[in-house]
């Protein structure tokens, strides 16, 4: 989240599209309902009506699979109605850059785009730069952003949006003109999303597309505005802080990669240089991390001589993929033989199941940690296969639950919260920290006895004998090596870093999180504890409550709110201000940065501080598939085209290609019927857990498929009947619900059918259904590699019997 | 002061918490459910639910999508029915409570039949007691009369996300439902408090119950 669920109480409209936050945020949604009590309109734009549409003003259904659709004839409206907030968009964007003259776009590809790798060369989306080396700008220039994002949405008229949606015209103007009157000073408008969004083959431009409309609006670094991504329950926004996945290292910094060899060439590559003197490039910053990061993990062992151990990290092959798609597909050509899956039940969770199941199988050995057994953990003696051919030796490790352990979360809103142990686990069972830290000192000890290839990579580790969550909050906050003074004041060789300002890449500082330096302090203590409500008056205009834990960066709530204030340091909006400056200092939240507002010509620095120069990037030549959003349809398709281009589907998707990674043809008649799946309240997920709660099994029991009376009509389904749904995939069995809540579309003049079904059912537990995800499709955002899990062709019909389901 | 509750079901989500919130702290064992064709699960009150959500889903007179929840439970009546009815067979097996005025089966209720059990239920007006043959016992809510009587919230209350319920002493609990009615009236000219003269636990409906629920309201 740009900023934080308290935050939502303050917008004037609420837009939800891509998540079904009343169902998957039950209490956080108490927000929703507060912005509401003080007048806010609620719009649900979503594929079903759900229960967060049943509390909201108006819900609008859309075909899934096309919000870029939708969201760009809301770009092409604002910009056609001259509904932007002018001023801030010309003090706060990069409407005025002029983009090169290799830029183009033309039947939906933009240039430099190479058919045979899928992927484009992104140098011919530059800007234009002057003399100077900085930008230019011109708004006037018929190359700038402004004057190319017109021309590039004038095709998202409300026809076509209408006709590729399934929208109508007169919800579309609904819609638009709700949301698009927050484009005032005294006007907030907030975007919430989730996995409706991020599971798409455009996944990443679709926040893309909302992030240029919060722009125009002047929603963002304001109260009650933002984009707001709401996290999944457990710690979602910690791990990716903290680089769960393979694509970065914690705190946002690049992979390392073979080109990269020394710390000095990865430093070059991604320590960006503006040309601006008002920017505050804060990445400039890089190197202090990365070094205090390094020496976080290494200690001791890293010095300035040896690169403080960057040599020691692997480098990972420019353009290669290791996200888990890529590593089950290797799984599946047998060219991984064992590992570990913790925190993950893919044979239920991941799409194409069957390819996923069958993959598994080529296993040698596998450890799992879990609470309860699971699809991944029993595969071997799953339905229709026989045990005794499975060679995968399984080690499945008792895993405690989430409340039988201590340590931090961090919340959609960036909150670092402590929770103690409630209890102690259960038998044998441990939480992973205690796996893994004696893990690795067994492996420790192995090589140290035994050698091996590069031992010093895992025996020069600062590493404890014994994991204690106290101990790693420390040292994820970061720690001096050396006696450091100050402002007057003595910082002994291990003591805490106050805050990230004083890292260092001399070596002097440790922090395996630089975001998370200063959460806990010698002055302090260990802030995520923090439990105090108090707040100035100021604060308490907007629900700011700065000493009730601790949020990154620097306890600041409102990510970019020197975007809140005019280049006075004032307000735009003074009944919700965010910061303020009186004259010396700034008040209220803690600012993006020390330095005085705009109109101090020699101090004064751009707000969108973490982009180059300091502008926000309506135009944004850094993602893979394009500096605009633009309308694709998904992988597998009901339609054979459409208006905006001769490009069906996005140009440079990730896919897979063995013989179960199959894709329906566009417009295939064997499959005619759009899938979308989701989870619900009562389970979590893959349903893993959740199954295995009976009073929460009671209350879901069991897989069903929710579908319009009219395709029910069609297919001669009643409600409540046995269904198989096929893909070109997989065969799922399910109970038919039919309901007014999901609608049959009216797409390009024909009529399309959506079904939707939640993906919390697995053969582990008896008769309730089996993995939905065997119909999804293998086919992925090239950014991020997340599967298109929200739109898939399908076709249904009447079961004589069901098998899965009793 | 007798206690009472007010569901203000246009502030419901149908998350259920109250739902299962009532069966954890009455250590009530779970059904086996089947999936019907609905979200509403299990599909009655039973001896093991004395709290379940009601769905219900049409088409206004624009034809929008309308889906009404309605955590559905003891009423807690100013004056019971279903207490008169089970003192003509075995005085006693119900009562109400004066100081908190919940209605509480007793444990003379064991000594109720099935036929009783049966007219007892037929005499309420919303349909709520259920009769469990195994345990020989009526069954419902009870106010989390335990909980109230050591000064905390019942727990479907105390569950409860979206400020959807709410339970305090009679008097405050009809001045907020009255405030309450007065919004959701802005947006739902047809809201609605239920029978609020008769019960103590009332309801705020944005249409007719039967939109609902055939057995929502008495009147």
């Amino acid at each position: 989240m740009t900023n934080h669920w308290i935050d939502i109480k303050n917008a004037d409209v609420v837009f939800l599209m891509g998540s079904n936050a009343a169902e998957h945020h039950p209490v956080g949604f108490k927000w929703v309902m507060k912005a509401k009590d003080r007048g806010a309109k609620l719009i649900h734009v979503d594929p079903k009506f759900s229960r967060t549409s049943a509390r909201c003003d108006f819900h609008v259904p859309l075909r899934s699979g096309t919000d870029i659709a939708f969201l760009g004839g809301m770009i092409n409206y604002i910009l056609e109605k001259e509904l932007y907030y002018k001023e801030y968009v010309l003090n706060n964007t990069n409407a005025a850059f002029v983009v090169g003259k290799d830029y183009s776009f033309e039947n939906g590809l933009f240039s430099g785009y190479n058919a045979k790798t899928r992927t484009y060369d992104r140098s011919k989306w530059a800007f234009e730069k002057g003399l100077d080396g900085a930008p230019l700008m011109d708004l006037a220039h018929e190359r700038s952003v402004f004057n190319l994002m017109k021309k590039h949405y004038s095709r998202y008229t409300l026809k076509n949006v209408a006709d590729v949606t399934g929208v109508s015209e007169k919800d579309l103007l609904r819609v638009y003109d709700t949301f698009c009157a927050t484009g005032k000073p005294n006007k907030a408008g907030t975007i919430l999303y989730a996995l409706g969004w991020t599971q798409h083959t455009v996944g990443v431009q679709n926040i893309r597309a909302s992030a240029i409309i919060q722009l125009l609006l002047g929603n963002i670094g304001v109260a009650g505005g933002g984009i707001n991504a709401l996290r999944g329950e457990p710690n979602v926004q910690g791990s990716t802080d903290h680089a769960l996945l393979y694509h970065i290292l914690p705190g946002y910094n690049a992979l390392p990669l073979a080109p990269w060899q020394t710390l000095q060439d990865y430093m070059k590559a991604n320590t960006p240089v503006t040309h601006l003197k008002n920017s505050a490039n804060w990445w400039s910053n890089r190197p202090k991390y990365v070094t205090s990061l390094l020496k976080g993990w290494y200690g001791d062992a890293a010095t300035p001589e040896n690169d403080y151990c960057y040599d020691l990290l692997p480098k990972g092959e420019p353009g290669a993929d290791y996200s888990y798609m890529y590593v089950m597909d290797k799984i599946y050509h047998g060219q991984i033989t064992g590992g570990f899956i913790f925190g993950v039940n893919p044979l239920n969770s991941f799409p194409n199941t069957n390819k996923m199941r069958k993959a598994l199988d080529n296993l040698d050995w596998l450890v799992c940690s879990e609470l309860h057994h699971s699809e991944t953990t029993d595969n071997w003696q799953r339905p229709g296969e026989d045990p005794k051919t499975k060679k995968t030796e399984v080690f499945l490790l008792p895993s405690a639950h989430r409340i039988e352990k201590a340590g931090t979360i961090s919340n959609s809103g960036r909150w670092l919260l402590w929770f103690d142990k409630a209890v102690e686990p259960g038998g044998e069972a441990r939480n992973f920290a205690d796996m893994f830290v004696p893990l690795i000192n067994r492996i420790r000890k192995l090589y140290e006895t035994e050698g091996g290839v590069l031992p010093e990579a895992v025996l020069k580790l600062n590493w404890p004998e014994k994991f204690d969550p106290e101990e790693w909050a420390r040292r994820i906050n970061g720690q001096f090596w050396k006696d450091t003074t100050i402002n007057g004041k003595l910082y002994k060789r291990g003591q805490l870093v106050p805050a990230f300002g004083h890292l260092k890449d001399d070596g002097s500082t440790s922090s395996l999180n630089w975001l998370y330096c200063g959460s806990y302090t010698e002055e302090d203590g260990n802030k995520s504890q923090r439990r105090d409500p108090s707040q100035t008056p100021m604060q308490a205009k907007i629900g700011l409550f700065p000493k009730w834990s601790w949020c990154w960066p620097v306890n600041r709530r409102i990510l970019y709110n020197r975007a809140s204030v005019d280049v006075n340091g004032r307000p735009l909006n003074p009944d919700l201000p965010v910061i303020a400056w009186d004259g010396s200092k700034w008040v209220g939240d803690v600012p993006d940065g020390p330095w005085p507002p705009q109109a101090d010509k020699e101090k004064g620095k751009l707000p969108f501080i973490m982009n180059t120069d300091g502008y926000a990037q309506l135009y944004g030549p850094g993602r893979l598939d394009g500096p605009f959003p633009e309308h694709y349809e998904p992988a597998e398709t009901p339609l054979a085209s459409h208006p905006f281009s001769k490009q069906l589907s996005s140009p440079c998707y990730k896919f897979h290609s063995s013989d179960m990674d199959q894709l329906a043809k566009a417009a295939d008649p064997k499959y005619p019927i759009v899938l979308t799946t989701y989870s619900m309240t009562e389970h979590w997920c893959g349903g893993g857990e959740t199954r295995n709660v009976p009073n929460l099994l009671e209350a879901e029991p069991q897989l069903y498929i929710e579908m319009s009376h009219e395709l029910a009509k069609e297919k001669g389904i009643k409600n409540g009947d046995g269904v198989i749904i096929e893909s070109a995939r997989g065969r799922v069995e399910a109970i038919a619900m039919v309901t007014i809540r999901i609608r049959p579309f009216t797409v390009m003049g024909k009529t399309i059918h959506l079904v939707g079904m939640p993906f919390a059912y697995g053969w582990t537990t008896p008769k309730c259904g089996d993995s939905t995800n065997r119909l999804t499709v293998t086919a992925y955002d090239p950014n991020t590699t997340i599967p298109e899990a929200k739109a898939c062709c399908v076709n249904i019909r009447k079961a004589d019997r069901l098998t899965e389901i009793a | 002061m007798p206690k009472a509750f007010l569901i203000d079901t246009t502030r419901c989500t149908a998350c259920r918490g109250c739902q299962l919130g009532c069966k954890e702290w009455n250590g009530l064992p779970p059904n086996k459910t089947k999936q019907q064709g609905s979200h509403q699960n299990p599909p009655d009150l039973n001896p093991f639910n004395y709290k379940i959500v009601r769905f219900h889903e049409h088409l206004d007179a624009e034809g929008n999508v309308v889906w009404n929840f309605f955590p559905d439970q003891c009423r807690h009546c100013v004056t019971p029915v279903c207490v008169d009815v089970a003192d003509m067979v075995v005085p006693g097996a119900l009562i109400k409570d004066s100081a908190t005025g919940a209605v509480l089966v007793t444990e003379k209720s064991s000594q109720l039949t099935a036929e009783d059990a049966e007219a007892i239920r037929n005499a309420c007006p919303y349909d709520i007691p259920r009769y469990d043959p195994v345990a020989k016992k009526l069954t419902k809510c009870d106010m989390c009369i335990d909980r109230v009587r050591a000064g905390l919230l019942p727990v479907c209350v105390k569950t409860c996300p979206t400020g959807t319920m709410a339970f305090d002493d009679r008097d405050a609990i009809v001045a907020l439902a009255q405030q309450r009615l007065a919004v959701a009236k802005e947006r739902f000219p047809k809201a609605h408090l239920v029978d609020m003269q008769e019960v103590n636990v009332i309801f705020l409906l944005a249409e007719e119950k039967e939109y609902y629920h055939e057995r929502a309201a008495f009147m």
